[in-house]
C-alpha cells in the first residue's frame, strides 16, 4: 500500500466516522465495507476490469472480498421443527416461543446488506401456532412481532412472504401491517388463481391502498421456474429456500448499446455477447472467491445445520437501462423509437431480452446447481446513484404510456426474468373506493404472465424506490441532513434514488373518474 | 358482421367509477334530458357532432376483447344509454357469446327515461341498470331535467321486478332536491321496492357544466355526507360515491 493509498482510506474511514447523519449501526456497516475494499478485489481480465471501470458492467459495490453470499433465505420450517444447536432452542411450541426463535435466527443470517432480506413464508411458518390463540390474541401477539421485525431489522429490504393459501395468520399480518404502518417487513403475497380466493387479494389491495404494499407474485410462474420451495426476498428477487444468490453483478443495457456501431440487429450478436461475457467473468471470479477463499459454505452454522446448503444457490445476473438501450439503437438506425410507445420499439426490447435470456442460461456458472449450473436473469430495479438510466426492464419515469399499453409492453419481459422483474404501477387514488378494480388489473396482469406486480397509489405516504418502500417524511428528513433520525439504513438509499430517478414523477394512472372530481354526468 | 352502429360520445377502456371492479365504459351520444346540472352537456345532441363517432359492434367488441383481461365487467352509459337499445342488446349479446368476454357483467347506466318494453329487450342479456333518479318530486324533477320523472319512477319499479335494479344514484344538488323532507320520501319510495337497490350519493359540482348550471350550488362533503346520513337512518344502504 502506497502512502497515498493509506491516505484515501483514511479520508474514506473519516467521512464515515465523522458523518452525523449515519446512525451508529449504519457507520459500522460502512466501517466494514470500507474495511473490506482494503483488499483486492477477486482476479479479473484487464477487459473485464475496464467495464467494471467504466460501469457498463457492475458489482453492486458488494465489497472487494465477497465473504456471505448477498441473498440468503434459511430453511426456517425445517429449523423450526428441529431446533438450533447454535442457537441453544428447542423446536418451539407455542407462537410466542416460534416468534422468538425466529427473531433469534433472524438476528444471526448473514446477507449483503446485514440484515436478514428474508423472514420466510410467515403465515405458514406460523399459522401451526396460532391455533391456540384467539383473534384478538394472534392480531396483539403478531403486532408485537411486527413492530421487532421493524425496530430490531430496520432496512426495508427485509421481506416477508404470505399466501398463496388464505388462513388466520395472513389476513391478521395484512391487517397489522395496516396498522402500524412500517416499511419492514418488505411483503409480497403469493397469487394462484386455483388457490387464493379473490377476497384475500382485495386484502391485500386494501392494505396496498394503506401502505403501498404487499407486492403480488404469479405463484404458479415462480413455481415453474423455482420449483415449490422459493422465496422473495429484499426488493422483489425470487430465489430457492435453503439456498440464495452468492451475488449479483449486473449490466447496464444502456452503456452497452453505447459501445455499439453498426446496425442495431447486430447489436445483441456482436455488443451485447461481449458485454454478457464479462459480466459472467466477474461474477464467476467473485463466486470463486466466496466459495473457495473465504470459504462461506465450510464454517457458517446454518450450513452445518443443514439449513443453507450449496446446491440450493444460484447466482443473479442483473439488467438495467433497457429503455435508453433501445432508444440508442434504434437512433443508430435511424428510426427513432420509444419503448412503451411504438411497436418497434417494444420488439426490439422484447428480442434484446430473449436474447439476453439464452446467453445467460448457456453461460455455465460455478456453484448454480440449484438453477442447472447457470446464473439467473434479474431485471434489476437500480442503484441510488443511478442517474440517468431507467431501472431494469421498466417504461421511464414519467412517461409511462396508459395502463393496458403499459401493462402489454412489459408483460412479455417477464417470463425471462426467473430471479425477478417488477414493473411499478402508481394507480390513481380514486382507485381506492373500488379496490376490486385494482385485483381486476393485479390478475389481468398476471393472466398476460406478469411475474410481479407491484401497486403504489399517488400521493401516498409510502413510496416504492426500487422494489422497497421508504416513507416520505424519512425521506425528507435524510435530504434535509438530520442527525441521527432515521432509523432505516435503506432510507438513505432511497433519498438518492428518489431525488436521482425522480420518483415523485411516476404517471399515475387513471383508472379513470370522472365523477369523483366534477360530479354526476347527469 | 352486424350492420348496427351507434352514435359513440366517448369510450374509456379502464374506469373504477362506473360499477363494481374495473369497467371498460362505452359513453352513448344523445340524451332525453337537458339537465341543468349535466356535466356532458355536449352528449345531450342526438346528431353526430365533431366530437362523436360512428362505432359499429365488432369495433366495440374489439376494444373490450382487448381490454378483457383486466376488466371486471362493461358499462353503457351516456347521454342516455336505452336511446341506443337494439345497439346496446346486440353488443351485450355479442359480449355474452365471445369466449374472452362471456365473463364480464353488463350494465347500463341509464336517466331512467325508457320504455318498460326497452328494459324487458335488455333484460335478457344485461346484469343491471344503475339508474339517476334526479329527483323523487315531479316539480323538482322538471325543474332539474326540463321532463317529467313519471317513465323514471316506472323504470324503478319495473327492473325491481326484472330483478335488474343494480344501483340508484341520487345527485344532490344542494337546496334543489336534498331537503330531509324529499329525502327522507325518496328513501320511503325506494324501501317499498321488492329488493331494495342499493344508494349512490353523488355532489353536484359545475366542472363541465353550462352557464346556466352556476346559478346551482355546488354541493360540499358536508351536504352529501348529510344526504347519506338521511338516507341511512331510513334503512337504506347508502354511500356518498367517494366513499
Ligand atoms: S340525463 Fe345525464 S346526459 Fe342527459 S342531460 Fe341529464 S345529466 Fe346530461
Amino acid at each position: 500500500m502506497t502512502p497515498d493509498d493509506r491516505e484515501q482510506i483514511g479520508r474514506g474511514v473519516r467521512a464515515i466516522v465523522d458523518d452525523p447523519t449515519l446512525t451508529y449501526r449504519q457507520r459500522v456497516q460502512a466501517l466494514a465495507i470500507a474495511a473490506e475494499n482494503v483488499l483486492d478485489s477477486p482476479k479479473v481480465s484487464p477487459e473485464c476490469a475496464a467495464a467494471l471501470e467504466e460501469r457498463v458492467i457492475c458489482d453492486m459495490y458488494e465489497g472487494a472480498a465477497p465473504y456471505r453470499p448477498r441473498y440468503t433465505l434459511p430453511d426456517y420450517d425445517l429449523a423450526l421443527r428441529q431446533g438450533s444447536r447454535f442457537l441453544e432452542l428447542d423446536p418451539p411450541r407455542t407462537f410466542d416461543d416460534a416468534t422468538t426463535f425466529l427473531l433469534a435466527m433472524y438476528a444471526n443470517v448473514p446477507s449483503i446488506t446485514g440484515y436478514p432480506v428474508w423472514f420466510g413464508d410467515l403465515d405458514r411458518l406460523l399459522e401451526p401456532f396460532a391455533a391456540d390463540l384467539d383473534d384478538d390474541e394472534l392480531h396483539q401477539r403478531l403486532r408485537r412481532f411486527w413492530v421487532l421485525l421493524d425496530r430490531l431489522f430496520p432496512d426495508a429490504f427485509a421481506h416477508a412472504n404470505l399466501g398463496p393459501a388464505d388462513g388466520r395468520v395472513v389476513r391478521a399480518a395484512l391487517a397489522v401491517h395496516r396498522e402500524v404502518r412500517q416499511v419492514v417487513p418488505n411483503l409480497t403475497l403469493r397469487v394462484d388463481p386455483a388457490i387464493t380466493p379473490d377476497d384475500l387479494v382485495l386484502d391485500a389491495m386494501r392494505t396496498v391502498a394503506a401502505v403501498a404494499q404487499p407486492h403480488l407474485v404469479n405463484h404458479p410462474l415462480l413455481v415453474r421456474d423455482l420449483g415449490e420451495r422459493y422465496g422473495v426476498v429484499s426488493c422483489y428477487n425470487s430465489l430457492p429456500v435453503a439456498g440464495g444468490a452468492h451475488t449479483l453483478v449486473r449490466l447496464n443495457l444502456a452503456a452497452a448499446a453505447r459501445h455499439h456501431t453498426g446496425p442495431a440487429a447486430r447489436f445483441t450478436a456482436d455488443t451485447l455477447a461481449w458485454y454478457v461475457e464479462l459480466a459472467a467473468e466477474l461474477m464467476e471470479a467473485r463466486i470463486r472467491h466466496l466459495v473457495d477463499d473465504a470459504g462461506f459454505f465450510d464454517h457458517s452454522w446454518l450450513v452445518r445445520e443443514g439449513l443453507l446448503s450449496l446446491d440450493r444457490f444460484t447466482a443473479m445476473f442483473g439488467v438495467v437501462g433497457l429503455a435508453e438501450c433501445v432508444g440508442h439503437l434504434l437512433d443508430l438506425d435511424g428510426r427513432p423509437g420509444r419503448y412503451g410507445h411504438d411497436d418497434h420499439a417494444d420488439e426490439l426490447a422484447h428480442e434484446i431480452v430473449r436474447s439476453l435470456s439464452m446467453m445467460v442460461e448457456d453461460r455455465p456458472m460455478p456453484y448454480c446447481e440449484a438453477t442447472d449450473g447457470h446464473a439467473l436473469l434479474h431485471s434489476q430495479a437500480g442503484l441510488e446513484s443511478d442517474v440517468g438510466v431507467t431501472a431494469g426492464t421498466r417504461i421511464p419515469v414519467g412517461s409511462e404510456p396508459p395502463l393496458y399499453r403499459h401493462l402489454q409492453t412489459v408483460a412479455p419481459n417477464h417470463a425471462f426474468f426467473p430471479s425477478g422483474v417488477s414493473d411499478i404501477v402508481r394507480l390513481d387514488d380514486t382507485v381506492a373506493h373500488n379496490l376490486q378494480a385494482a385485483v381486476d388489473i393485479a390478475k389481468g396482469s398476471m393472466s398476460l404472465g406478469m411475474r410481479d406486480v407491484t401497486f403504489e397509489l399517488a400521493g401516498g405516504e409510502f413510496v416504492r424506490i426500487t422494489g422497497y418502500l421508504a416513507r416520505r417524511s424519512d425521506i425528507a428528513q435524510v435530504i434535509d441532513g438530520e442527525p441521527d433520525t432515521v432509523r432505516h439504513s435503506s432510507s438513505t438509499l432511497a433519498a438518492g434514488s428518489f431525488v436521482h430517478a425522480h420518483l415523485d414523477d411516476r404517471t399515475a394512472q387513471r383508472v379513470r373518474s370522472h365523477e369523483l372530481d366534477a360530479g354526476a354526468r347527469r | 358482421m352486424s350492420s348496427t352502429r351507434a352514435l359513440v360520445a366517448d369510450a374509456i377502456p379502464a374506469s373504477c367509477v362506473d360499477g363494481p371492479g374495473n369497467r371498460y365504459v362505452l359513453f352513448l351520444q344523445g340524451c332525453s334530458f337537458d339537465c341543468l346540472a349535466c356535466h356532458n352537456p355536449q352528449t345531450i345532441c342526438t346528431r353526430s357532432t365533431p366530437s362523436t363517432r360512428w362505432a359499429s359492434i365488432e369495433q366495440i367488441l374489439h376494444e373490450v376483447v382487448a381490454a378483457a383481461p383486466f376488466l371486471s365487467g362493461v358499462t353503457v352509459s351516456g347521454g342516455e344509454a336505452t336511446l341506443q337499445w337494439r345497439f346496446v342488446l346486440e353488443l351485450f349479446e355479442r359480449l355474452r357469446e365471445h369466449d374472452a368476454t362471456r365473463r364480464l357483467s353488463r350494465l347500463v347506466d341509464s336517466n331512467g327515461d325508457a320504455d318498460p318494453a326497452v328494459w324487458d329487450a335488455l333484460t335478457p342479456a344485461m346484469e343491471g341498470a344503475m339508474i339517476d333518479l334526479k329527483a323523487l318530486d315531479a316539480e323538482v324533477h322538471r325543474f332539474l331535467t326540463a321532463r317529467g320523472n313519471e317513465r323514471v319512477l316506472a323504470s324503478l319499479r319495473h327492473l325491481d321486478e326484472l330483478d335488474r335494479l343494480t344501483e340508484v344514484r341520487l345527485l344532490v344538488v344542494p337546496g334543489v332536491n336534498d331537503s330531509a323532507d324529499q329525502l327522507a320520501r325518496t328513501a320511503e319510495w325506494l324501501l317499498h321496492l321488492h329488493t331494495v337497490p342499493p344508494v349512490k350519493v353523488l355532489a353536484f359540482r359545475h366542472a363541465g357544466t353550462r352557464g346556466v348550471a352556476r346559478r346551482l350550488r355546488e354541493a360540499t362533503d358536508d351536504d352529501v355526507e348529510r344526504a347519506v346520513a338521511t338516507l341511512a337512518a331510513t334503512g337504506l344502504v347508502a354511500q356518498s360515491c367517494s366513499s
